[in-house]
């Protein structure tokens, strides 16, 4: 094991590829469906994506405008003249026995990724990004393996970044960000589980102010953003650890084990294939106007940025802007509410969200989008008029989740309305004050103790069961014992 | 003659039905000429009485022809001449036979060819090959050499092929009848077992430039399987007088059979006799033309094969030990020689390290090809040229030398790389009795030009 002070000795510089899958109807080349989950395996397989004779591919549109819609939350600029080309090696889940991919003249240039990260931004550069389609799925089992095209033909776009990245943290900081970006721009489906995001690690160190970078590693389809932190930890301080050994780091594709946290060699370069790339003739070039490209990029939604600096004025926790940002349909609703109904009352929604919601990264199972403003709007205005406690509200928010009733209908059927009528309180307050129980208390504020009069107002919240407005509670005391 | 409306007179007369089966008749007649690998006849005639009864109309109703058994097709196995397809029955139909059967055609065969297309003399067959229809001593010509005899012996009145660098011109050549070779694009691929990428074209021989020209007004047409294809644009023209053409200076060689030339000669005698003006015209480029088309054809067809894997259909090999055993021995069976030869040099050519010398720089030349030709339709409105330097050889007298088998295509590889139209016309015999033809080329979309011009001329 190397030391904190060893691993200090050592920079590392990161570039990942990642693979995003298209939000498609259809195939990049057919007319099958795009969305394979739940289906039998091999029943979503034109004759195109199973490769038969005289099969010709036919350019979806639709992946090729949500290339252009990745573009623009990459800043990328796009091609106006774009290619695809065969990568050819022979495995069965590939039924051509060549991808088709963009190898020479991608669709989406150079761009960059503005990377939040403890209060700071990272501006991580991309050299490219390209279009390609996925490959089958194969399945091994004791002496023989099983094909599944379901996924062959599946749209992808492949994001290539420079080598920008120092640390882990940042690693994921950029994948969490990639996945906002590609999400809100409306590109995939966004379905990590399902593996519509994989990122490819690669990763390498350097003694501190060396000028070349080392050897490195790629660590490929890692599925989720902690996996790649947890790669890149785990690549760094082995890839350190052989260079304290005095042993030379291989250049290697290595996965990644979930179950043991750890990296292991797949291929080394040396039996890397030549995959013979040439121009497909089969697909005319991609050629595309500026009056296209802006057309398209018009109907990208808002992105994660201009969430940001709409919320500024809300004051929020970076926790809670990330854990807001997780999921597009509550930022989509918390801005709408902060346009229609001011910040104060955002403010107060966005932490319900934020507490209720929690930010993992997994499903919460709720689906905002099924939400409307109203209700919550309604609420937090509730709060803000006395007529609900702190405390109630949070019960009734969790409640408005699940419900179709109003937060007012919650908020009676659970008896939880304070009462601010003036005269029944005052029946109380002189119930509270006559209680010889009292006695001390009162006599306490009558010799300037004033903070005394929160037991008061406690006594009074008990009789009432919470329901009474405590400021109003108060003054009345005040009233009384002037 | 066998035309198409001598059979539609036929059918008229009798039926569909009677008409289709004396053609499968006719066709099992001269199964010692081996031009075709398969009958389809319960297909075909089911459809002869659905024409018999009226359910299938069209303008080629009950009119039977064969296809080159690299179209997918109902009614028997696509093999492609290879063990590797034997026993692939297609799901479904070239769009080219589509559109004919639309019209109410009736295809009543496959035809033989070189296996995957890849040769010039029908050798290459996996199943054997086919024999010339003047001459069974000679080739039939390739790779579309059973779809020109069928055609030629007159057991159909036209028959589809697929040209690439001079599949259907040669053979048309080499059995004296009409071969047209499109402009790249004209005719759909969908449905057709690829070679060459960029470079295969959809055609048909017929036994006159009229039958070729209507076939080609069908078989024609945008189709949105095939992103390739242009839009719509082949229809018959009347003959444009007084027209320009370049008799090509470097086909005219003294390498090239004097017959060959004579009989080129007297077609631009024919051509100058009707009006039109015929010159000499260089084309310096074209001794290049084989060195860049067996660099990129090649490459297309390493990748166009790379599917036949024997994992999902086509010849498996037998107990494989490994994915990779699987993999060799399933090729191995499955590919003929030349099959193999071409992979190889595809797979070399594309490799790391050479695809910029080889690969990229034939593709340059023929940018360069592609200017030349441009610069002579400039001034001239058709070339002129033999199809092939000598009449049908014998059988077996190249198969030894694969480069003397590639000489033979320089005249036709040219129009193959530059995407242009070419056709091949009979333009008599040698003395040995040999057809011989000539080829017109023109530029990208005459298509229908070119086959005015040979139809004015057949009509005198």
């Amino acid at each position: 094991m190397v030391t904190d002070e060893t691993l200090a000795k050592y920079d590392m510089t990161i570039g990942i590829e990642c693979h995003v899958q298209l939000a498609t109807n259809t195939k990049l080349f057919s007319g099958a469906n795009n969305d394979a989950r739940d289906q039998s395996p091999n029943s979503v397989v034109s004759p195109i994506d199973f490769g038969l004779p005289g099969m010709l591919p036919v350019l979806n549109r639709g992946a090729v405008d949500l290339a252009i819609k990745a573009g623009k939350a990459l800043e990328s600029t796009i091609a106006h003249v774009s290619r695809f080309d065969r990568k050819h090696y022979f495995y069965p889940d590939l039924p051509k026995g060549y991808q088709t991919t963009q190898m020479y003249q991608p669709i989406i240039g150079p761009g960059i990724v503005h990377v939040p990260l403890d209060g700071e931004i990272i501006d991580v550069h991309i050299d490219h990004a390209h279009m390609e389609e996925d490959a089958g799925k194969l399945t091994h089992y004791g002496d023989y393996s099983l094909v599944d095209l379901n996924r062959a033909g599946t749209p992808l776009i492949e994001i290539v970044s420079e080598p920008d990245i120092h640390s882990p943290q940042a690693a994921k900081a950029y994948a969490t960000e990639l996945y906002y970006l590609m999400t809100y721009a409306d590109v995939t489906r966004g379905d990590l589980y399902q593996g519509n995001m994989r990122f490819d690690v690669n990763l390498s160190v350097a003694l501190k102010g060396a000028t070349e970078l080392g050897t490195r590693s790629e660590v490929k389809n890692l599925n989720s953003f902690r996996s790649v932190e947890r790669a890149a930890e785990y690549e760094f301080r082995r890839q350190v650890e052989r260079l304290e050994r005095g042993e030379r780091i291989i250049q290697e594709t290595r996965g990644w084990d979930d179950a043991t946290q750890k990296t292991a060699s797949q291929r080394s370069k040396e039996d890397a294939q030549d995959y013979r790339y040439m121009p497909d003739a089969d697909i005319p070039p991609i050629v595309l106007t500026d009056e296209e490209i802006t057309r398209i990029q018009a109907t990208v939604p808002p992105l994660p940025a201009e969430y940001r600096t709409q919320w500024l004025s809300l004051e929020l926790d970076q926790s809670v802007v990330d854990s807001l940002l997780a999921n597009r349909s509550y930022a989509v609703l918390i801005s709408e509410i902060q346009r229609n109904a001011g910040d104060s009352i955002a403010k107060r929604v966005a932490h319900w969200f934020s507490s209720a919601l929690g930010h993992d990264e997994t499903e919460t199972g709720i689906i905002a989008s099924n939400f409307t403003p109203e209700g919550f709007i309604e609420l937090a205005t509730m709060v803000e008029s006395n007529e609900l406690s702190s405390t109630a509200s949070k019960e009734i928010f969790v409640e408005l989740l699940t419900s179709d009733q109003t937060p007012r209908q919650i908020a009676e059927s659970k008896n939880l309305l304070q009462v601010s009528d003036e005269g029944a309180i005052a029946a109380i307050v002189d119930e509270v004050l006559a209680d010889p129980a009292s006695a001390q208390a009162v006599a306490a504020i009558k010799q300037g103790n004033d903070k005394v009069i929160g037991f008061l107002v406690g006594q009074i919240m008990k009789k009432s069961a919470g329901k009474a407005n405590p400021a109003l509670a108060q003054r009345l005391i005040r009233e009384r014992l002037q | 003659m066998t035309n198409i409306a001598e059979i539609q007179s036929q059918i008229k007369a009798s039926s569909a039905r009677s008409v289709v089966e004396a053609a499968l008749t006719k066709a099992r007649d001269n199964e010692n000429y081996h031009a075709l690998l398969s009958f389809t006849d319960s297909r075909a005639l089911e459809r002869a009485d659905k024409v018999d009864s009226g359910q299938i109309t069209g303008r080629l109703a009950g009119v039977p022809f064969v296809v080159k058994d690299n179209f997918l097709a109902f009614g028997a196995p696509t093999t492609a001449a290879s063990h590797m397809l034997e026993s692939f029955q297609a799901p479904l139909q070239a769009t080219a036979i589509e559109k004919l059967e639309a019209e109410g055609a009736i295809c009543i065969g496959k035809a033989n060819l070189d296996a995957f297309a890849h040769g010039g003399s029908t050798e290459n067959s996996a199943f054997g090959p086919t024999k010339n229809a003047f001459d069974m001593s000679r080739v039939a010509g390739g790779s579309s050499g059973g779809s020109a005899v069928v055609t030629a012996l007159h057991i159909v009145p036209f028959a589809l092929g697929s040209d690439t660098g001079g599949s259907i011109r040669q053979p048309a050549s080499f059995n004296g009848v009409v071969g047209v070779k499109p402009t790249y694009g004209t005719v759909s691929r969908y449905g057709v077992v690829a070679m060459a990428s960029s470079t295969d074209t959809i055609g048909t021989f017929a036994t006159s430039a009229a039958d070729a020209e209507f076939i080609m007004s069908i078989i024609s047409g945008r189709d949105a399987r095939d992103m390739t294809t242009l839009p719509d644009f082949f229809v018959p023209q009347a003959i444009r007088p007084a027209q320009k053409i370049g008799l090509i200076k470097e086909f005219m060689s003294d390498e090239v059979d004097p017959e060959v030339r004579a009989r080129t000669n007297e077609y631009a005698e024919r051509l100058r006799a009707e009006g039109h003006v015929v010159e000499e015209v260089s084309l310096p480029i074209v001794q290049y033309t084989l060195a860049m088309y067996y660099i990129i054809v090649p490459a297309e067809v390493s990748s166009n094969l790379a599917r036949y894997d024997g994992i999902r259909y086509g010849h498996r090999a037998a107990a494989p030990t490994s994915l990779g055993d699987l993999y060799g021995r399933s090729r191995d069976e499955g590919f003929v020689a030349e099959n193999k030869r071409r992979i190889m040099i595809g797979s070399y050519v594309l490799s790391s390290g050479f695809f910029d010398a080889y690969y990229q720089q034939a593709q340059k030349a023929r940018t360069l090809l592609i200017r030349a030709f441009n610069e002579l339709f400039e001034s001239y409105d058709v070339l002129l040229g033999p199809v092939t330097p000598t009449p049908a050889f014998r059988l077996g007298e190249n198969t030894s030398d694969p480069i003397k088998m590639y000489l033979a295509d320089i005249m036709t590889v040219p129009a193959s790389l530059a995407g242009i139209p070419a056709i091949s016309v009979p333009a008599g015999v040698s003395q040995a009795g040999l057809p011989i033809g000539v080829q017109l080329i023109g530029q990208r979309r005459s298509d229908a030009n070119l086959l005015s011009l040979a139809r004015s001329l057949e009509e005198k």
